[in-house]
Formats: structure tokens, sequence, C-alpha cells
């Protein structure tokens, strides 16, 4: 395609190109490009940058920055070596969260698939499983934490056959995983496990409207013609459906993996007990609050996760630009 | 406002019953609206202003409630000078105090013990030795508690509230269970309310502090009060055998405690308190503030004593009470002012007018007036005066960041496991050798 392309262009030498664009044009285009990239490189990068050269340093939070003093990967060293013990559960967790969250949205696209049937009772089954977005996740932790896992009264509890279960406290391990360098075990703590299905209760619904409103949309003579050449309900959807539906499916992933990392609020709202640490929980305590002397340290457990989100979203843009050009 | 449960309550937070529940979460709703507030710009602001008296004194205040405010203001305005105050939500306040203190007001309302001394240790904040010349009305136990790591003085306590265990009166009554003063007597009244069918101690961690105040009270029993400031101020070694003492001691007490300790709120261990499900609890007195005015009859009913003696050479000497107070900027614009507001406010005439408009809380001075105190804070006044030494709580008394991130999750994880003791003593002691303790 291409090379016919250059074959028809005219066989002139010069260089110059023309603009369809007037004076007017670019200044417009200047100002909308240029305000929010102003925007963004003050309000994010700046300060991603500041916390990148915060975390070789030393400094106490209180004194002025000029008494800051450089220590090289000293606070790396600390997290990864004597820290490990906060680190690691907390990327475990983090890593958990990926996992489960895209289960989550799996369920999420089957039952906006079923609801797209236009089955009885759409309206009312959507508006419940939609209901738990409008919160904020830290609504939902308060929700959770006082009227559903609460040891002494909650409804968990209540329904529950045996003993009381201590769905916010009990940090003992699901399962484990020894890992050669860590002198202690990985694995699913009860209570992060019970913090899942808070967290899935509001991921589903999330998904299943984002993948309603995709499959509204979705030409049906598609799935008539599927349906002439014999297809199957499975067929149909895991070979017309789904690959037609790439923009959204594109959205729902980024979306869940972007929930996985940034998971903070709802970890925060059950104040953080032990065994439910994620990054973004370890990040904020060690920065924020009084009297936190350690910026160093805070910033390189900052730095970590900086380093997990930007890895994703090289890959996603590259990915992105590669399908754009072919 | 989430970063309110992760630390211990301070006193201006949680008085005394006196305040109902309604008025603490009404409070609480406007301390969140207020939440936006930037602390930052109000040290400075007023430098045009006070450029035309050199007799005023800049006051910055984190009594931003509605009561609180008007209470300090009255006690402003007992001492007859002039004053300028500047206030801010007390959670904003309370996480922006590092950058604020770098450009402060000439008086500023801060906390006892360690917190103060952190901040005295970097000289951001002024020797106050001279002002406590004049303050004969406060006990050895608030001079201590004032006192820097240098041996001067550099803070004014005002009010506090103790950490004690707590009883209903009607079931001790009831059963005829008496007030245990020794560990033995201690051990043997909780095996009396297990045979009685009674959980013997109330126990929550959720936040991960609550319990940091057991810890408290086993060490200063079983090692003293000296070696546990030197052990929060990270001297001692945490994997040495004294310290195993005292988790030793702790694990005897487990079995007494109601079950699933970690994810319970301290206000659920209040409320069983209050059902007769559990004997005794050991909290500061904000315990009562769980309950509100339909439940007066259960509020009067509570009482506390103070932890009992493990090691009869320490007794019961030393007692947990949190108190808060004021601090002198390191170069205020008026100095001799903010010395004499010091000194007025240390008086018993500041925290009797403050007592007049709020008396939900315990003054620090031994002449304030004490005749609208309710049982419980004369009980506090006397327990506490009578203390030879006074400690803050775990997160007050060392590195918050140490005091959370470390000892808070050991505790967390030596209640889920206590068997797992030694391994987890040997990481705290890991840790702590990251932490400067300056």
């Amino acid at each position: 395609m291409s090379s016919n392309k250059v074959t028809a262009a005219p066989p002139t030498g010069r260089r110059r190109r023309f603009s369809q664009l007037t004076k007017r044009d670019k200044i417009v285009l200047w100002v909308m490009v240029g305000i929010p990239t102003f925007l963004h490189v003050v309000l994010v990068w700046i300060p991603a940058i500041l916390t990148g050269i915060l975390s070789f340093m030393r400094w106490d939070n209180i004194r002025p920055v000029s008494t800051a003093e450089l220590v090289g990967f000293r606070n790396y060293w600390e997290i990864f070596t004597i820290f490990d013990n906060q680190l690691f559960p907390a990327l475990f967790n983090n890593l958990i969260l990926m996992v489960w969250l895209f289960l989550c949205s799996a369920i999420g696209v089957l039952l906006a698939y079923l609801l797209d049937k236009n089955i009885k009772g759409t309206r009312f089954y959507q508006s419940v499983y939609y209901f738990p977005v409008v919160l904020s996740m830290a609504v939902v932790g308060f929700i959770w934490k006082s009227v559903m896992f609460n040891r002494d009264s909650g409804l968990l509890n209540i329904l529950w056959p045996g003993k009381p279960v201590d769905f916010v406290g009990d940090q003992s391990k699901l399962f484990e995983i020894h890992l050669p360098l860590l002198d202690f075990p990985l694995g699913l703590s009860k209570n992060f496990a019970a913090l899942l299905i808070a967290m899935a209760w509001r991921h589903i619904g999330y998904v299943m409207v984002l993948y309603l409103a995709g499959l509204k949309s979705f030409d049906p003579a598609l799935r008539e013609a599927a349906a002439i050449d014999g297809c199957n309900e499975w067929q149909t959807f895991r070979s017309v459906v789904f690959p037609g539906l790439k923009p959204i499916n594109v959205v729902v992933a980024v979306i869940t993996v972007i929930e996985a990392l940034r998971a903070y609020d709802i970890v925060a709202a059950l104040s953080e007990p032990r065994g439910t640490e994620v990054m973004g929980t370890l990040v904020t305590n060690s920065l924020m609050g009084e009297g936190g002397g350690y910026a160093g340290r805070g910033s390189a457990f900052g730095m970590v996760l900086f380093l997990l989100c930007i890895g994703f979203i090289i890959w996603y843009v590259i990915n992105n630009f590669r399908e754009r050009v072919t | 406002m989430t970063g309110k449960i992760e630390k211990s309550p301070s006193p201006s937070e949680v008085g005394f019953s006196v305040m109902s529940r309604r008025t603490l979460l009404a409070s609480a709703a406007v301390a969140a609206a207020a939440g936006g507030v930037v602390l930052t710009s109000c040290g400075d602001d007023d430098d045009s202003g006070g450029g035309g008296g050199g007799s005023e004194v800049t006051f910055g205040s984190n009594y931003s409630d509605p009561k609180d405010s008007e209470a300090i203001k009255a006690a402003i305005d007992s001492t007859g000078l002039s004053v300028k105050i500047n206030t801010v939500d007390h959670n904003t306040y309370q996480e922006n105090f590092n950058t604020y203190i770098q450009q402060p007001d000439d008086v500023v309302c801060w906390f006892a013990g360690y917190r103060m001394r952190a901040f005295a240790g970097k000289g951001v904040v002024s020797d106050i030795s001279d002002v406590w010349a004049k303050l004969p009305d406060m006990s050895e136990g608030f001079k201590n508690a004032s006192t820097g790591l240098d041996g001067k003085q550099y803070f004014v306590p005002f009010y506090f509230y103790p950490w004690a265990v707590h009883y209903r009166k009607s079931l001790f009554a009831d059963k005829g269970y008496s007030i245990p003063t020794t560990w033995d007597d201690f051990i043997a009244l909780c095996d009396q309310m297990v045979a009685d069918g009674i959980t013997p101690l109330a126990a929550a961690n959720d936040g991960g502090w609550p319990q940091m105040g057991m810890f408290d009270m086993i060490n200063m029993r079983t090692n003293g009060y000296d070696f546990h400031v030197s052990l929060m101020g990270g001297k001692e070694s945490w994997t040495d055998d004294k310290v195993k003492k005292v988790f030793e001691n702790w694990s005897a007490l487990l079995d007494y405690y109601q079950p699933d300790v970690n994810g319970r709120t301290w206000q659920d261990a209040a409320t069983a308190l209050g059902n007769n499900e559990v004997g005794m609890y050991l909290l500061g007195t904000f315990v009562t503030s769980n309950f509100d005015d339909t439940q007066q009859d259960i509020i009067d009913d509570i009482d506390f004593f103070a932890f009992p003696a493990i090691d009869p050479a320490y007794g019961q000497e030393a007692v947990e009470a949190p108190i808060d107070g004021f601090m002198m900027a390191k170069s205020p614009k008026n100095d001799a002012g903010a010395r004499s507001l010091l000194g007025a406010l240390g008086g018993a005439g500041a925290i009797d007018a403050y007592i007049g408009v709020n008396p939900a809380v315990v003054a620090a001075n031994s002449k304030a007036k004490t005749d609208g105190y309710n049982a419980l804070q004369e009980k506090s006044a006397e327990i506490v005066g009578a203390a030879k030494y006074i400690s803050q709580f775990l997160d007050r008394d060392t590195d918050p960041d140490f005091a959370a991130k470390v000892v808070g999750k050991a505790i967390q994880d030596f209640l889920s496991d206590p068997g797992q003791i030694d391994s987890i003593l040997s990481t705290v002691e890991e840790q702590k050798k990251t932490y400067t303790f300056e």
C-alpha cells in the first residue's frame, strides 16, 4: 500500500509542506494542547520527579530542605531488605487484586451480556448492579466495615452459621507461598479476601455498565449473520461480539489494571488492618501525617508504585500506537 | 478524615462525657467541613498587622470545634493580654505541623512527651524554663512530661485525660469483686469472672493504636518508667529479655481477652462493657463518649482503677495520660509577651475560664476549680496529680512513624499469633535501627 502512495506522489523535489491550518487554527491548537500539557507537567511530572529525587535523600520533613542529604540507594535498600515485611505483602496484595478484578470484569461482561437479552426486569437488575458504583470506594469501605463485616453485630456474622468471624482483623493466611529470598511467607490474608468481596461488589457493576453500552451499539446484523452461519451463543460471543467490541475491551482492561494499582481508599477506610496493606496505603502512610520524618523512605515506596504504573502505561501506549500505524 | 482513627485521640478531641455523643458527632462534621483550610498561610499573614504595637502576641490554635474555640478564647481573655488567635481545623493543624512550625505564631498548641521533644531537639521551639519557675501548681509528673532531653522545659500543660482500667460499679458490687492492686489479684479476678461466665477483658485494636496502651502499662509496671522512656527513645534493644518479659506477661492476659482483637473498634468493646458482657476495659476515659444521653445510667455507673502493680519495685507510680498544651516559637515576634501568655495559660485562672465554657476536660493545674467536675473527672485529677511519672501513650512517646509502622504492626502480629513473638521482636529491632530518634 505505502509503496503505491510514494509513486503516486508528484515527483517534485520541494520539501515545503502546505498546511491547511490558518494562523488562528494554530493558535487555538497551541492553547488547547499547551494549557493541558502545562498543567500536566506542573501538577504531575514535576512532583513525580521531585519525589524521585527525594527517594535518594534523607530528609526529616521538618528542617529546611537544604538540610536533606544524599544517601544514594539507601532508602531503596531499606525498603527491600528491612521493611520487606511491609513492601512485599503490599505488592503481593496488589497482584492478587489485579487477578481478582479481571475475574470480576469477566463476571461484569457476563451480566452485561445477559441484561442485553432484554430479559424481564432488565432495568431493575441494571440499577441494582450499578448502585454500588455511584458510591466512592471510601464509602463502600465504611459501609462494609460497619454494616457487613463487624464481628459483633455485622450482617455477615449474623448470617454466618458457625463461630463469629473477624472479617476486618483476621490476618491469618488462606494460602501461603514461600519465596526463596524472603524469611516470611506471602499469601492471601482472610481479611483481604473479605475486602476483595467488597471490591467485587463495586467493580462488577462498573464493568457491566461499560460493556452494556458497548453491546447496545453493537451492529445486530453481525449477530444475525453469525446465527445464519450456525454459530451457537458462545461461538457468536467469542468470535463475533467480543472481537467486535475491542475498544470497550481495552477500556475495561485498562480500568481494571488501574483500579488494582491505585487501590487505596477502601483499605484506608477499614483503617488498614495488618494483612490488607496495598502500595497505595503504604505510600500515603509513609509520607503523610505529623511527625513523619522519613520523606526519603516514603518517596522510595512511592517510586516503586510509580514504576509499576509507568511500566503499564508505556506498554499500553506502545500497543496503542502500533495498532494505529498498522 | 480517616487519619483520625490511626492515632490515639488527643484530649481536645475526646473530652469527658459531659459532652454528649451527639455534639461530638456534630463537631466532627464541622471539623470535616473545615478540613480544606490551608494552614501554612496563617503564620505570616499578620506581619503587617503586628507592626502597629509590640504588645500583641499571636496564638496558633487548633481549637477549631465551636465549643472549644469559644472556650480557648475565654481562657485567653482571662489573661488580660492582647492576643491575636489564628484558628485552624485540628486535623489539618496536626498533619501540617511540620511545615507550620517553620513559620509559626508566637505561641502554638501542641502535645507533651516525645512529640514535643522531637521539635525541641530540632531547635524549632524555645526553652521556657523561666516560665516554669513561675508555675508552682504543676505536679512533678507534669513537669517531667514537659521537659526536653536536655533537661529544659519546652511545654506548658493545659489539660489531659488518663488511661485506666474501666469497669461497671454495679457489676463489681453485684458479684462482690474488689479492686485489684497487684498482678496476682488481677489474674485471680479474671479467673473469677471466667467462672461467673463473664469475659474478663474487653479488647479492641482497630486502627492499630488501642492495644499500644496495654503494652505501655505492662512495660511500665514490669520494667519501670525509666526503661519505658529509654525504650521509646530507641536506646534499648527490643530483643532484650526485659521486653520479652512484657510480652510473656501480656500473653498471660490474652486468655482473658475478648476473641479477635485486631478487627474490633474501641467503640464495640465499650458497648460490650456497657452490656456487662465484659468485666474490665483498659482505655482512656473517653470510653464514656461511646454512650449517648439515653444511656446516662451506664455513664454514671462506669468507674476506673489504676492498672495493677506487677513488680513491687515500680508499684503503680506511673500513669498514662496524654496532655494538650502550648509551646513557644523559636523566634517569636513578641518574646516577652509570648512568655507572659504561656505563664498565664499555665495558671489556674485560664483553665478555670476554659472549663467554664467547656467542662469536658480535666485541668493540669492543681489549683484549678474542681467543683464542676463529675466523679470521673475528679478521680482523673486525683490519679494523675498523685503520679510520679506521666507517660503520654506509645504513639506520642516515640517517633510517630516508628510507633505506627513498626511497633503498631508488631503488636497486631503478636495478637494474631503470640507464638511468633521472638521473630516479631527481632524484626522490630532490625527496623528500629533505621530510625534516628533525635
